[in-house]
């Protein structure tokens, strides 16, 4: 079944109103940006997107985006498979914690952030003995992103490790496989799809932080100031740039919306997809995150 | 003995003991719930028991109580589940699932494919060889997954109903492939299959409620029952009392019988009889020596070309005719009659 025209379609059972308010609630995402988009001066766009501040906080977003994607892969994924495997008293509180900068307010996170790495934060003694100054630094910058980032690798990954992973890995343990193969050889690949639109949504969720990094990071050209700063600070001083950076940011979101969203083996309205092992339903997990978002 | 096993699971109220000959294959049968599936995966290490101990080819598997806390790993045992389903893993192909046990166990990629292809080709499945799991039919993967179970040359082979989730077409052919390979190896087959049991196994283990209720040869299980459950695959009437002169009393009244050997008095004993020897009447039609059973029909059944009447838990074959002249329907009240010369008297 290839989605048939009305004649042959399958019985849906939505009523019309439905689709009034369906509309609506469309335009209510759309419109601004439709907005937006009006207001871009295409005159002078590639100057604005390309000036030096411009140029130098794109480059630190990307480089420090990319960091942090690095960092919640490196954590989020050890964190992910001990939520969906593990089996400890607690497990459910951890979870929630961990889901916690979700639903936080940044600027809140960027507090906690500075009250622990900060120089009179808990850690702060530890890590001027070190000679480290982290607070106010790139590394600060990537630290916020990891936090808020973090939670997005984690829900879709456990997801999609949730989704009938635990029968293949009993099947490849009775064929001899430690358990160190069996997640390298196994879980992993099997999560692997979960995994990949969880490091989408974490790059764009690192992309686009703002809160969390202007309280723990600072604006420092160059340093901390990353594209969404740049954006708010040129809202006062000159209107186009932030509007011409702005669109920058929505392509980049439509992109990273694509990807994340995009299914394997061609998406089926009426669930053909779903045919596949059930090992690889990484959009319902996606679908979870991006919700939350 | 090549495998020796006892566990009890508290929590499942599952206490078996089992053991298996080198190259012994035993069926465990039983209805759902009884703790089959359970045995596997205790036997497999992927349930750990309250306590219990199980040796494979000299090896230790588990001694847990007893002041023992002894266990190996599931990658240790060599115990390799073959399920209901294939659950081949779906981002390999069927020579790279199957190669999986000789590459986990340190073989050289080159060499482990070589030994895949081997298995492919013993289980019919050689042409197949650079497909994913998804481009393969249902009957197709299962003998994927036979040939990645026996590829990882395990001491014993579980087989958690194997056939179960195959088509009519599929599954003859995987149990004659089953009969050729566990012929020569210690196996246990999950099966509600009485074929199965009888093409491919020596021994049938009946499980009811996570004990053993009946063990032995498959063909004298189904001969002399012991317990309901084997009573069923075998499609005998199966009654339960205590031994009183040539029959047995049970809660519905003496059933008059005869027995190989004389059962003494007071023991307890079984009446078994098939359902065509009983016949059904509307009235009490009394003559010695007959066994009759007055009971309220629940159900009737075609069973080949013969009707099936269930009633009071008891089973009478009768003709079409019969049954239209008869008039029977469920709720009605009439009256099982057997022979005496047709039911068998037997100690449990």
């Amino acid at each position: 079944m290839t989605g048939g025209h009305a004649g042959r379609q399958a019985y849906t059972g939505v009523p019309r109103w439905l689709y009034g308010l369906a509309v609506l609630a469309a335009l209510v995402v759309v419109l601004p940006l439709v907005a937006m988009v009006a207001r871009v001066n295409w005159a002078n766009f590639i100057p604005l997107v390309t000036s030096a501040p411009a140029l130098a906080a794109l480059g630190l977003s990307l480089r420090t985006a990319a960091a942090s994607t690095a960092l919640c892969i490196v954590l989020g994924v050890p964190l992910a498979v001990v939520l969906a495997r593990g089996r400890f008293p607690l497990l459910g509180l951890l979870r929630s914690l961990v889901l916690l900068p979700l639903v936080l307010p940044p600027v809140v996170g960027g507090i906690a952030l500075l009250y622990t790495f900060g120089r009179q934060g808990l850690l702060g003694g530890a890590i001027e003995v070190l000679g480290l100054q982290i607070a106010f630094s790139t590394t600060a910058v990537v630290l916020a992103q990891t936090f808020v980032a973090l939670p997005f690798l984690v829900v879709s990954l456990e997801g999609a490790l949730r989704t009938g992973g635990q029968r293949y890995e009993a099947v490849a343990a009775t064929l001899g496989a430690t358990p160190g193969t069996v997640f390298r050889r196994v879980t992993l690949p099997l999560a692997l799809p979960g995994l990949a639109s969880g490091a989408v949504l974490s790059f764009a969720r690192s992309l686009g932080e703002f809160g969390a990094t202007l309280t723990f990071a600072g604006s420092l050209q160059g340093v901390t100031r990353t594209l969404p700063l740049e954006i708010y600070l040129q809202r006062e001083t000159d209107p186009d740039a932030a509007v011409a950076l702005s669109l920058v940011l929505v392509a980049v979101a439509v992109a990273v919306v694509a990807l994340a969203y995009r299914r394997p083996g061609g998406r089926g309205p009426d669930g053909k997809a779903g045919k596949q092992a059930s090992g690889e339903r990484p959009t319902t997990a996606a679908g979870a995150g991006g919700a939350l978002a | 003995m090549t495998f020796s096993f006892q566990a009890a699971v508290a929590e499942r109220g599952f206490d078996v003991a089992l053991s298996l000959g080198p190259t012994e294959t035993v069926a465990v049968m039983g209805p759902n719930g009884a703790g089959k599936s359970t045995l596997l995966s205790v036997i497999a290490g992927l349930v750990r028991p309250d306590g219990g101990r199980a040796e494979l080819n000299g090896r230790t598997l588990f001694h847990l109580g007893e002041g023992q806390r002894r266990w190996t790993a599931p990658h240790h045992r060599g115990t390799a589940l073959l399920a209901q389903e294939p659950l081949l893993f779906p981002h390999l192909t069927a020579a790279d699932n199957v190669a999986f046990g000789p590459r986990s166990a340190g073989t050289p990629r080159r060499q482990a494919m070589e030994q895949a292809v081997r298995w492919l080709d013993d289980v019919e499945a050689g042409d197949l060889a650079g497909r994913r799991p998804a481009e393969l039919s249902g009957g197709q993967a299962q003998r994927v997954a036979v040939a990645r179970a026996l590829a990882a040359d395990p001491g014993l082979l579980l087989l958690d109903e194997p056939m179960a989730a195959l088509d009519i077409h599929s599954a003859p052919l995987l149990r004659r492939l089953l009969k050729r390979v566990l012929a020569d190896r210690p196996a246990i087959i999950i099966t509600h299959d009485v074929l199965d049991a009888l093409m491919l196994a020596d021994r049938v283990v009946i499980l009811e409620n996570g004990r053993i209720a009946e063990e032995g040869p498959t063909r004298e299980v189904l001969h002399k029952p012991r317990s309901a459950f084997a009573a069923g695959l075998a499609g005998l009437n199966f009654v339960v009392g205590t031994s009183a002169g040539d029959g047995i009393l049970a809660a519905r009244g003496h059933i008059a019988g005869h027995s190989e050997d004389p059962v003494p008095a007071g023991r307890p004993a079984v009446a078994v009889f098939p359902p065509s020897a009983v016949s059904v009447f509307l009235t009490d039609a009394h003559g010695s020596p007959r066994n009759s059973f007055a009971v309220a029909i629940t159900d009737l059944e075609p069973h080949g070309d013969q009707i099936r009447v269930r009633g009071g838990g008891l089973a009478a074959d009768i003709t079409p005719a019969a049954l239209a002249d008869l008039g029977l329907v469920p709720g009605m009240t009439v009256h099982l009659v057997v022979k005496a010369a047709a039911v068998s008297v037997y100690p449990l």
